[in-house]
């Protein structure tokens, strides 16, 4: 280690020893469980909270809901299952709009986006037109889907255009492109999921199917513990081998709260929430979700291209003398943007049962930065996780449900949503203003 | 350095005649300098006076127009910063080129991650930082993970500089390393640079500032409009002469010397 031999030790007397604390994330320093928990009050005094106002903002919401819902239904089974359906949608979108809010772009189509994928699927498993099989159904859509991004990505990257106009267009002309598509086939703008065939049914069980509960308990306990076992061999290895690791605690407080999450939400789902009849089990919604998350969890934080998409929100120039080739990285990056949305768009089709013209996108892509922002992920670029994601979608999703259950009118949804994302902004600039002025320190 | 002991009396790079135009504008003309192993070579001169183009020259940034550069004795052609890294030669630019969200380590691996699985192998290149800090005695960082943004400005420096050494190369070109430090920050990226010196590589280092380049340089170059105008050992020049090359070219004192920079060795 850096620190085991040092003859001199200058002291950097510009850093104010508070001020460097600070920046230093607590795991880094911390030796035991009792100093990393007083480095991290150190750092939420400073304004350097990581994920905590919106695991806040979430207990926050389910306070208020739970308190004015009609009979506390917000937190009721049932409920919450939906509400995790509906979030699921936002939570997607939010991690396919977080690949380009890394670059410090923007991408406004993915709500569009999204609708050509659910349309191009939906239409075609229909088993009066082409009948095709609904995994080749979602290839294509999510193929098309990867295309637009392509196409929106090259433009932006090859000619240096800017991503909030190239999107903005984008997106009058996905909108466009899918009511063309809706319109195809004998269903007046209504292609359905709702069908007796197989094959279309299971599109519709995206979100609808539900896991066998004993499976549910199986499959939760299988992902659990080799989650905790790969977290716990590589922070002992890093430990034993004198590397920067978290204390011990630190990383079976980890694994505890990854056990204690996994159970609550296994355990929710498995009662019983139907009114008549028997309805139990983990929505395929959630894993599936969890599954894009965790895929997109490697790629950006553990491979080459993730750390070059990051490098590039941080600084273009270190990047392009790094010999990073920018383009290419940014290209992919709108591409993944667009695929992701297209699942999106697919979970959003399999949630309203068909598409519609009725179909929103202009809003859902506002909702979708909205949770990338609020869950913590930075507009400028360099700063953000998919985690973010997933914790602003449920915020998004959260307001969403509640209001709805208050049966309060559309325009005051929009109106607190907006807010909700005002206030996110907000802290973004500020903290990173507080960040850039901690720093001036420095030079 | 032992190695390049059999080699002592040719420096390490050797540029010899180089020009470069950009459009009317001859920005170098013929310029010989030598980068010794082993040496700091501090270059001055005013703004102007072609000491950056020099040194993309070097750095493969720029084409030179004319000239013949030598590498270890060797004629060479450096057409890209590819070509120059492939030398052993590192720029540390006046930005640093960090990137501030990311930590010590990535920033010292950009561009040359290393892999295991396909994934990154975040503990090795964690304990090759980590090696290479050290053996730089740069001590004063908290934890080598923490993001470079949160570091002071030696620290950044120091930073750039272990990112550019770690790559084994021969030459390290610094462009204005204590711009804009404090003095204990200096004092720190100075020790650096002598101990860079110690490791027996070569140092070309930009300043302005006058008080550090009598600190640690082994050699002086001047350059004036364009021109080398005097190359010699530190010893050779005082303050009074040092300014006057980078003002008008020539030093009229003739103190201790001829004015043409070949001072006496007494």
């Amino acid at each position: 280690m850096a620190r085991a031999e040092a003859p001199e030790v200058l002291p950097d007397p510009t850093a104010a020893p508070e001020a460097a604390a600070v920046a230093v994330p607590p795991e880094l320093v911390a030796q035991s469980l009792g100093e990393w928990f007083r480095a991290w009050a150190a750092r939420l005094r400073a304004g350097q909270s990581g994920v905590l106002p919106v695991v806040l903002g979430l207990v926050l919401i389910s306070i208020v809901f739970t308190a004015i819902s009609p009979n506390h239904l917000f937190l009721a089974a049932g409920n919450l299952v939906n509400l995790f359906q509906q979030s699921a949608v936002f939570m997607v979108l939010a991690m396919a709009e977080i690949f380009v809010l890394l670059l410090g772009e923007i991408d406004l189509s993915v709500g569009f986006t999204a609708g050509v994928g659910g349309v191009i699927a939906v239409q075609l498993v229909e088993p009066v037109t082409t009948k095709w099989p609904w995994w080749a159904a979602i290839v294509a859509a999510l193929l098309a889907c990867g295309l637009i991004g392509a196409l929106q990505g090259s433009l932006i990257t090859r000619l240096r255009l800017s991503s909030l106009i190239v999107t903005l267009a984008g997106s009058l002309i996905l909108n466009g492109v899918m009511l063309i598509l809706l319109g195809l086939g004998p269903f007046s703008g209504y292609p359905s999921l709702l069908s007796h065939d197989a094959n279309v049914q299971t599109l519709y069980k995206l979100m609808w199917g539900t896991i066998n509960p004993v499976v549910s308990w199986i499959g939760m306990g299988v992902v659990v513990v080799a989650i905790a076992s790969l977290l716990w061999l590589s922070d002992s290895r890093r430990r034993r081998s004198g590397l920067v690791a978290p204390p011990v605690g630190l990383t079976l407080l980890k694994i505890a709260l990854i056990a204690v999450v996994s159970i609550v939400v296994v355990a929710i789902c498995n009662i019983n929430r139907a009114n008549l009849g028997t309805l139990e089990g983990v929505p395929w919604v959630i894993p599936i979700v969890l599954g894009v998350f965790g895929v997109w969890m490697v790629l950006v934080q553990r491979t080459q291209f993730g750390r070059y998409v990051y490098a590039i929100g941080g600084n273009p120039e270190a990047a392009r003398r790094a010999g990073v080739n920018l383009a290419t990285i940014r290209t992919w990056c709108f591409v993944l943007c667009a695929f992701t949305a297209g699942i999106g768009g697919l979970l959003y089709a399999s949630y309203l049962g068909g598409m519609s013209n009725n179909f929103n996108g202009g809003q859902l892509v506002l909702y979708a930065i909205a949770a990338a922002v609020i869950g913590g992920t930075s507009l400028f670029g360099g700063r953000g996780k998919m985690l973010h994601g997933i914790l602003g979608g449920l915020v998004i999703g959260g307001i969403y449900n509640g209001m709805y259950l208050l049966a309060i009118d559309v325009q005051w949804q929009f109106i607190v949503t907006g807010f909700v994302l005002l206030v996110a902004v907000t802290i973004d600039a500020l903290s990173r203003r507080s960040a850039t002025s901690g720093s001036a320190a420095r030079v | 350095m032992a190695k390049d002991s059999p080699l002592a009396a040719e420096p390490l790079l050797k540029l010899r005649g180089i020009e470069k135009h950009f459009g009317p504008v001859q920005a170098l003309s013929k310029v010989d300098l030598d980068l010794p192993a082993g040496q700091i070579t501090a270059l001055c001169g005013d703004n102007g006076a072609g000491k950056s183009v020099l040194t993309k020259c070097i750095a493969g940034i720029y084409e030179v127009d004319h000239g013949e550069i030598f590498w270890e004795g060797h004629p060479v052609h450096i057409h890209s910063p590819r070509d120059a890294a492939k030398l052993g030669i590192e720029t540390v630019y006046q930005d640093l080129a960090l990137a501030d969200n990311l930590d010590i380590v990535q920033n010292m691996f950009l561009g040359r991650e290393r892999l295991r699985n396909g994934l990154l192998n975040e503990d090795d290149m964690e304990r090759g930082a980590s090696q290479t800090l050290a053996s730089l005695r740069v001590t004063t960082v908290r934890s080598i993970r923490q993001p470079v943004g949160s570091l002071s400005g030696g620290q950044r420096q120091s930073v750039a500089v272990a990112k550019a050494v770690m790559w084994n190369s021969k030459l390290v070109l610094l462009d204005e390393p204590t711009a804009a430090l404090g003095v204990v920050q200096t004092k720190m990226v100075l020790d650096l640079v002598r101990r860079l010196r110690d490791r027996g590589l070569a140092v070309m280092m930009i300043s302005h500032n006058l008080n550090d380049v009598f600190e640690v340089a082994d050699r002086i170059a001047v350059m004036y409009l364009g021109r080398l105008v005097v190359q010699d050992r530190t010893a050779a020049f005082d303050r009074q002469s040092a300014v006057e090359y980078m003002t008008t070219g020539v030093a009229h004192r003739a103190q201790g010397g001829n004015g043409e920079g070949k001072h006496g060795s007494s």
